[in-house]
């Protein structure tokens, strides 16, 4: 993991006290709302539906044990709304049907950041100064500005990697963070960086996507695109470049943040993304994009460009951590105990088949630990279990844990004769669902029960077909399949990449909810990134689940077994197209219609 | 660390009684591509660009065009909605001055200068600190 320096402790906490002298001027008035609304967004603070939110950020997704603990502080101590606050947001959402808002809770997001919903404005700089001595901030997750940078949660220990993309990740975050051109852009700017064959970090959805390969010679680059997007008008970034060499990416990225800064709208908010001006420009996009870059390298001396020196420093932190090199060989004897202890017990079974995946050093595994259980909000971990994690990432997997955009935990250095007792230390967690990439693994928004966007609330819809799909035979049996949840357009809940995308719409002040079909992050198993199509009118809340599970059930009867492989719910509704879906997804409003 | 000249800071009224002449100043429109006015950045002692709002930051791109690509030495000027908080990027981005807004302070404006001891990226006017500490070896002969 990177390690901040005196550099970096200085700097975050100079940005503390900035900000802390920032609210003070916002409380006494010489500061006025207006002027201070950017400014705590880029520090991360939001006011919303019922008090204010803070968005802390994890770069790359990457977390220490130690700032697990911290997080786990803050849920406790802090994210606790003042009483009358609290009881207003229940008055408010009891009226919608919500009778339970969490609080001394965190919340991990689709960018791998991580949202408090309760703390007080009045404590905002305390919490500042308390992430500040775990080299932890809110800076720029949120704003129009270039944002937390996401990236593979299996960085440096997926067996398909060609090349680690963190100390890349890191650069761009050093290169990201207070740059003085970049914070008042148009709009937001989201950069996601993957270094292996199969693209789990959603690239192709993001204002600039990432993916490192070799050329002909097998030189290390960059494969750049740019113009993905979800929100209003959902769009799949076009590739700027198939090979751009390494050393040049901060100065290819600074021509293509600067070519939007200057030419990106700024006369309506939902066409202001990048991905609006990268569609209606086309070809002349990438020519600006393609000219500044040369003037960049060739007049103003490629002044981002990155020299070898810098590049092994950043490497440097990136390698296999101490506890996880002394590992010994796997040993056989504890696999086969392994082995025979599993067939006994069919959970621990099935978290081995869905929760542990291959690592590139054959003695270790990379741990999924669920975040997707009934009860809580996908993502929503307590004070106590963010203790836990901290527990067992020091445990078992050399004081490390990813967030995933998938809103999990992933453990990188597990050693393969610790899935036992990391299972059982789980389970009593419970953050053991062994439901990884099912069903219930899906994505969801806060939603209407805490964001002052929503239009609709995507919490119980989330919890009701959590509920219905408990039974993991079933699960399995319904396979591979993303389900993904916004409670607005602007897409937070991914809706538009799931294979089935629920999103929220407001119709006459009542909550209904637009389903789509098809959609794709990227991943090898989605197949190429494309937006979902919407699969007729929307569904009352309480119709949603029956939806959901008309499609599933059509699926089971429409699918192909090829051979031992059974195809899985995207492929079958890439073979056969919507329309089956569709009836069955009608049938079940035609059905609630009659019994109204 | 080399010494940088910092941002001069002015009043409505320091500006308005500026001594430059009228046709030496160049003042950018918010939207303008700075490599179409090369020739008159050129010949012009001063250029001003514009914030027309504090949140539309077209004019930091134009300041590094005008500043780094086209090489301008003469005084680079911001107008607009220029607040406090705003004075730092802006002189990291090459303004030499700026008009502040309506009762704002210079010397509360002064002290959010002082705010950071350096920054993790290269700008108009530093290198980032990793390539400088590099260049400081090389050339402390």
């Amino acid at each position: 993991m990177y390690r901040y320096n005196e550099f970096d402790k200085a700097f975050v906490a100079s940005r503390a006290a900035q900000f802390r002298d920032q609210i003070e001027r916002w409380q006494d008035g010489t500061l006025s709302e207006d002027a201070f609304r950017p400014l705590r967004l880029q520090n991360g603070w939001y006011v919303q539906r019922h008090a204010p939110m803070l968005r802390v950020a994890v770069p790359y997704g990457e977390l220490s044990s130690a700032q697990l603990r911290v997080l786990a502080r803050i849920a406790r101590e802090y994210d606790e709304p003042e009483a009358e606050v609290y009881r207003r947001a229940l008055e408010a959402q009891r009226k919608l049907g919500t009778v339970r808002l969490p609080t001394h809770h965190a919340h991990f997001t689709t960018r791998t950041n991580v949202q408090f919903n309760w703390i007080p404005l009045s404590k905002a700089a305390d919490v500042m100064d308390l992430l500040a001595t775990a080299d932890m901030h809110g800076i720029q997750t949120s704003g129009n500005c270039i944002r937390n940078i996401s990236c593979d949660e299996r960085a440096g220990v997926a067996p398909d990697e060609i090349a680690d993309p963190r100390p890349f990740a890191e650069i761009m975050r050093q290169w990201t963070t207070l740059h003085p051109e970049f914070a008042f852009l148009p709009r937001k700017f989201k950069i996601a960086i993957t270094g292996a064959k199969d693209d789990r970090a959603a690239t192709d959805w993001h204002d600039v996507g990432l993916r490192l390969v070799h050329d002909a010679k097998g030189d290390l680059g960059f494969r750049v695109a740019a113009g993905g997007g979800m929100g209003r008008t959902p769009l799949i970034g076009v590739v700027l470049r198939e090979y751009l060499p390494w050393r040049h990416i901060m100065n290819y990225v600074e021509a293509v943040v600067r070519v939007y800064n200057q030419f990106g709208r700024r006369d309506n908010k939902y066409k202001a993304r990048i991905k609006i001006l990268a569609k209606a420009d086309g070809e002349r996009f990438i020519d600006e994009v393609e000219e500044e870059f040369r003037q960049i390298v060739e007049n103003d001396g490629g002044p981002h460009t990155i020299p070898q020196a810098e590049f092994d420093r950043m490497s440097a932190y990136f390698v296999v951590p101490s506890r996880a090199a002394a590992c010994r060989a796997a040993d056989p004897a504890a696999a086969a105990t392994l082995q025979a202890i599993a067939k006994q017990t069919p959970p621990l079974q099935r978290w081995l088949e869905r929760n542990v995946a291959p690592h590139k050093d054959p003695s270790m595994r990379i741990v999924t630990l669920s975040f997707k259980r009934p009860l809580q909000a996908p993502g929503d971990a307590s004070a106590n279990q963010l203790e836990r994690v901290a527990d067992l990432a020091d445990r078992f997997s050399a004081g490390e844990a990813r967030v995933t955009h998938t809103q999990n935990i992933v453990l990188p250095w597990v050693h393969a004769d610790d899935l036992l007792p990391l299972w059982h230390a789980a389970v009593a967690v419970q953050l053991a669902s062994a439901n990884v990439r099912l069903l219930t693994d899906m994505i969801s928004c806060p939603g209407g029960d805490f964001c002052a966007l929503a239009n609709a609330r995507s919490l119980p819809i989330a919890q009701s077909i959590m509920e219905r799909y408990q039974d993991l035979d079933e699960l399995n049996d319904i396979g591979e399949i993303d389900l993904h949840i916004s409670g607005c357009i602007n897409s937070c809940g991914h809706h538009h990449s799931g294979h089935i995308g629920i999103l929220g719409v407001d119709k006459d002040g009542e909550e209904w909810y637009q389903v789509t079909l098809g959609g794709a992050d990227g991943s090898a198993r989605s197949g190429d990134a494309r937006p979902g199509k919407v699969i007729g009118r929307s569904f009352a809340a309480h119709e949603v689940t029956d939806a959901v599970d008309a499609m599933l059930r059509c699926y089971l009867a429409l699918r192909e077994q090829n051979g031992e492989r059974r195809e899985t719910f995207i492929e079958t509704v890439r073979r056969v197209g919507l329309d089956p879906f569709k009836s069955a997804a009608d049938a079940i409003r035609a059905t609630a219609e009659d019994l109204a | 660390m080399k010494t940088v000249a910092r941002i001069l800071l002015l009043d409505a009224q320091a500006h308005a009684e500026d001594s430059t002449t009228p046709a030496r100043v160049l003042a950018l429109p918010n939207d303008a591509d700075p490599h179409a006015y090369a020739a008159e950045i050129a010949g012009a002692a001063r250029v001003e660009l514009h914030f027309p709002a504090f949140t539309d930051g077209r004019a930091y791109s134009q300041a590094y065009l005008v500043r780094r690509r086209l090489g301008f030495k003469g005084d680079l000027r911001a107008t607009g909605e220029v607040l406090v908080d705003q004075l730092l990027p802006m002189e990291r981005m090459g303004f030499s001055s700026a008009v502040l807004g309506a009762g704002i302070a210079v010397d509360e404006a002064q002290r959010q200068l002082e705010r950071f001891g350096a920054f993790y990226q290269g700008d108009v006017v530093r290198e980032a600190p990793f390539r400088e500490s590099a260049r400081g070896m090389a050339a402390s002969d």
